[in-house]
């Protein structure tokens, strides 16, 4: 093994390591956000690039996500290729108009005349009493609207690839990247995320899952924080003699089914991990791919463990009570063979 | 238009309560907190933003406020909230996560609600405008007396939302006024990066209203200025827009290093501190004794120990408590 494949890294290191070695190549390629510049992006998923790249190339913003984000979508037919970030994914409401109404339908309109290369990079998820309005996942609300590409990595290795290949995309790409994995001291993280980075440029394929762990009696399907989850659940599960087999989706938009489908008819048992709230989401779309392909591959109703239908609370026990966690998905599985 | 002296000591009191506060939150927010900085962990869990060295922008308008006015907030609103006269025992277990906390541990530090005051916040930039805008166009289409009051950071004023607000209040003429803090910086990008003016006062001509910009983080003369643009609003002459120059003490966020802020920038702040520049004012101008300004120091103490042991003493929220009271009863 050479000494770069033992090298490991945090999803903010890997994000901002992808840029660097894109803007290298690609001079259209420039960033710009709340905090991107000296303060290296409030996740640190920025710094050391205005060291490297200078001001003209990774531009604080004023807050004004409205305009800077329509601004990328005008550069980005323009011939540039703008990384932008929306600090929470919960800042979407002041500027969802540039990115559903804009970023994500002149290609369409269009008639693909015009591309939209572009990258959306914001901050997901909760479980750290940051309140109901710097803790959401959204996943669903941006995956519903058609037009753009949602990737959402669990781990570094993905993460640096996923950046390459969005930044490289013709096509707009919201990157969802889950605050508890990013490696920052102050949120505490995950440690499953941070893994062996190549330091080479390579891209991880838009819209290709992964099985992440092998089993045989159910499948556990995840992404982001929600796969390290899954993977706790299947340890303590191996100790009660069940197999289970975890799917990363790593891509929502395009989403997967074909490796879902293939691990579900595999094992028979279905449950969905989602962070972001229930109903009209995630979980409900990937129950659906399975079942109205061949209700027939299921030997038991599929489960699902989501964040209750209610905004995010504040106090520490009332958050965890809602924030699915290992132990729900065993007590997922245990209901599953009860019923 | 100067405040009497029982107003100089109101102002007084409730800058040193607010300071009192902030003090305690910052001495407890790290314990606990581990590994580092952790910021899910701890007594008092979450992001917190203080308003150290902000306090006079608060008092010197919050002093021609009733309960009846309203004000919407921001995510840095202690100073706003004592100033307006939010419970301090149910807000101080409301940023403890506790089931006797304003809303029962439901919001949190940046969405403190009291409804005896017409008290509200918002963690999202600007977004207090609109609320308060409309709160002013009810008090009109009522009848009902009263003001609106938003105050936002002198960052949120780059937001779209905050122009729609501006414009709104004013072709209405409504009883609203803004009140911007600005302290210079929005995290870690400066006023100067963000803005191509220097005083946000000056966009009050856009919407054809009064504009006013109040230097040097004084409490009198914030008084002063927002004493005249809320008899304004009162009088059913509109809306105002004042900016007041102030100092962010604290860091942006509890563990904010600030390595963006230039070198020697924050001494130079300190010497400034608005609370014993106010003490040293109020002795040199006899509106206070020595023996009175220490009575309201230890009151406001005493008032901030028995907050933070009612937060700590109050039970935490109930789990199960987080699926209620998503629709109104
Ligand atoms: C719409 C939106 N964008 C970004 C943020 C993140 N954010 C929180 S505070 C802040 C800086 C605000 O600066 P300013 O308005 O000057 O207020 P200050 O923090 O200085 O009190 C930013 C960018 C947010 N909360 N809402």
């Amino acid at each position: 093994m050479t000494k770069s494949n033992e090298r490991k890294l945090t999803i903010a290191r890997a994000m901002a390591e992808a840029t660097a070695q894109e803007m290298r190549i690609d001079p259209s390629v420039f960033v710009m956000g709340e905090d991107i510049g000296p303060l290296g992006g409030v996740y640190g998923n920025t710094r050391g690039l205005i060291e490297e790249f200078g001001a003209e190339r990774i531009r604080d913003t004023p807050i004004s996500e409205t305009a800077f984000i329509g601004a990328a979508v005008g550069a980005a037919q323009d011939g540039m290729r703008p990384v932008v970030e929306l600090m929470f994914v919960d800042f979407f409401g002041v500027c969802f108009d540039a990115i559903y109404n804009l970023m994500a339908k002149n290609i369409y309109f269009s008639g693909g005349n015009v591309k939209v290369p572009m990258v959306l990079m914001t901050s997901t998820g909760g479980g750290y009493s940051d309140g109901g309005q710097h803790s959401q996942c959204l996943y669903g609300t941006f995956a519903h609207l058609p037009g753009m590409k949602v990737v959402a990595p669990s781990n570094a290795y993905d993460a640096k690839g996923l950046m390459t290949a969005a930044m490289r995309d013709d096509s707009p790409v919201v990157y969802m990247y889950h605050k508890g994995l990013q490696g920052m001291g102050w949120l505490g993280t995950e440690a499953g995320a941070t893994v062996h980075v190549p330091e080479e440029p390579y891209t991880l394929e838009i819209g290709k899952a992964k099985v992440v762990r092998e089993g045989k009696d159910v499948s556990i399907v995840s992404c982001g924080m929600g796969v390290h989850n899954a993977l706790k659940a299947a340890k303590k599960l191996e100790e009660q003699g069940v197999s289970a087999e975890v799917v990363d989706l790593v891509s929502l938009v395009p989403l997967d089914r074909e490796t879902i489908r293939a691990s579900v008819a595999k094992t028979g048992r279905l449950i969905v991990v989602d962070e972001d709230y229930m109903s009209y989401g995630l979980s409900g779309e990937i129950i659906a791919s399975v079942t109205e392909h061949d209700i027939s591959v299921l030997k038991a109703a599929p489960k699902r463990v989501a964040f209750p239908d209610v905004p995010i609370p504040f106090a520490r026990v009332m958050e965890q009570f809602c924030l699915p966690n290992p132990d729900k998905i065993v007590a997922a599985w245990d209901e599953m063979q009860a019923a | 238009m100067s405040p009497t002296r029982e107003e100089q000591h109101w102002m007084y009191r409730n800058m040193v309560t607010s300071r009192r506060f902030e003090e305690a939150i910052a001495k407890i927010y790290f314990e606990g907190k581990s590994p580092a900085f952790n910021m899910a962990n701890g007594p008092i869990p979450g992001e917190m933003h203080l308003s150290d060295g902000q306090e006079p922008v608060a008092v010197g308008v919050c002093a021609h406020l009733t309960p009846e006015d309203v004000v919407t907030a921001t995510h840095r609103p202690h100073h706003q909230a004592i100033a307006k006269g939010v419970d301090l025992d149910k807000m101080a277990a409301e940023i403890f996560g506790k089931k006797t906390g304003l809303s029962g541990g439901r919001g949190g530090h940046m969405h403190l609600f009291d409804d005896d005051v017409n008290f509200a916040c918002s963690g999202i930039i600007a977004q207090g405008m609109g609320p308060a805008v409309g709160a002013a166009l009810s008090r009109k289409m009522q009848g009902k007396p009263g003001v609106a009051v938003a105050f936002v950071g002198e960052g949120a004023v780059n937001q779209g939302g905050w122009h729609e607000a501006m414009n709104l209040a004013a072709v209405w003429n409504l009883p609203f006024i803004c009140v911007v803090e600005d302290n210079g910086w929005g995290i870690s990008v400066s006023k100067e990066t963000a803005s191509s003016i220097g005083s946000h006062a000056d966009r009050a001509a856009a919407y054809g209203i009064p504009g006013k910009r109040i230097e040097g983080n004084d409490p009198y003369a914030i008084f002063e200025a927002a004493g005249e643009a809320i008899a304004r609003a009162r009088a059913g002459e509109g809306p105002s827009l004042l900016e007041c120059e102030t100092y962010r003490l604290a860091g942006h966020f509890m563990g904010d290093a600030e390595a963006y802020r230039p070198e020697g920038e924050k001494d130079a702040l300190f010497e400034k501190d608005p609370i014993p520049k106010m003490r040293e004012r109020l002795l040199a101008d006899g509106a206070a004794s020595d023996a009175e300004l220490n009575t309201i120091e230890e009151e406001s103490a005493a008032r901030v120990d028995a907050a933070i042991r009612f937060a700590r003493e109050s039970d935490d929220a109930a789990p199960e408590d987080a699926l209620t009271r998503v629709f109104a009863a």
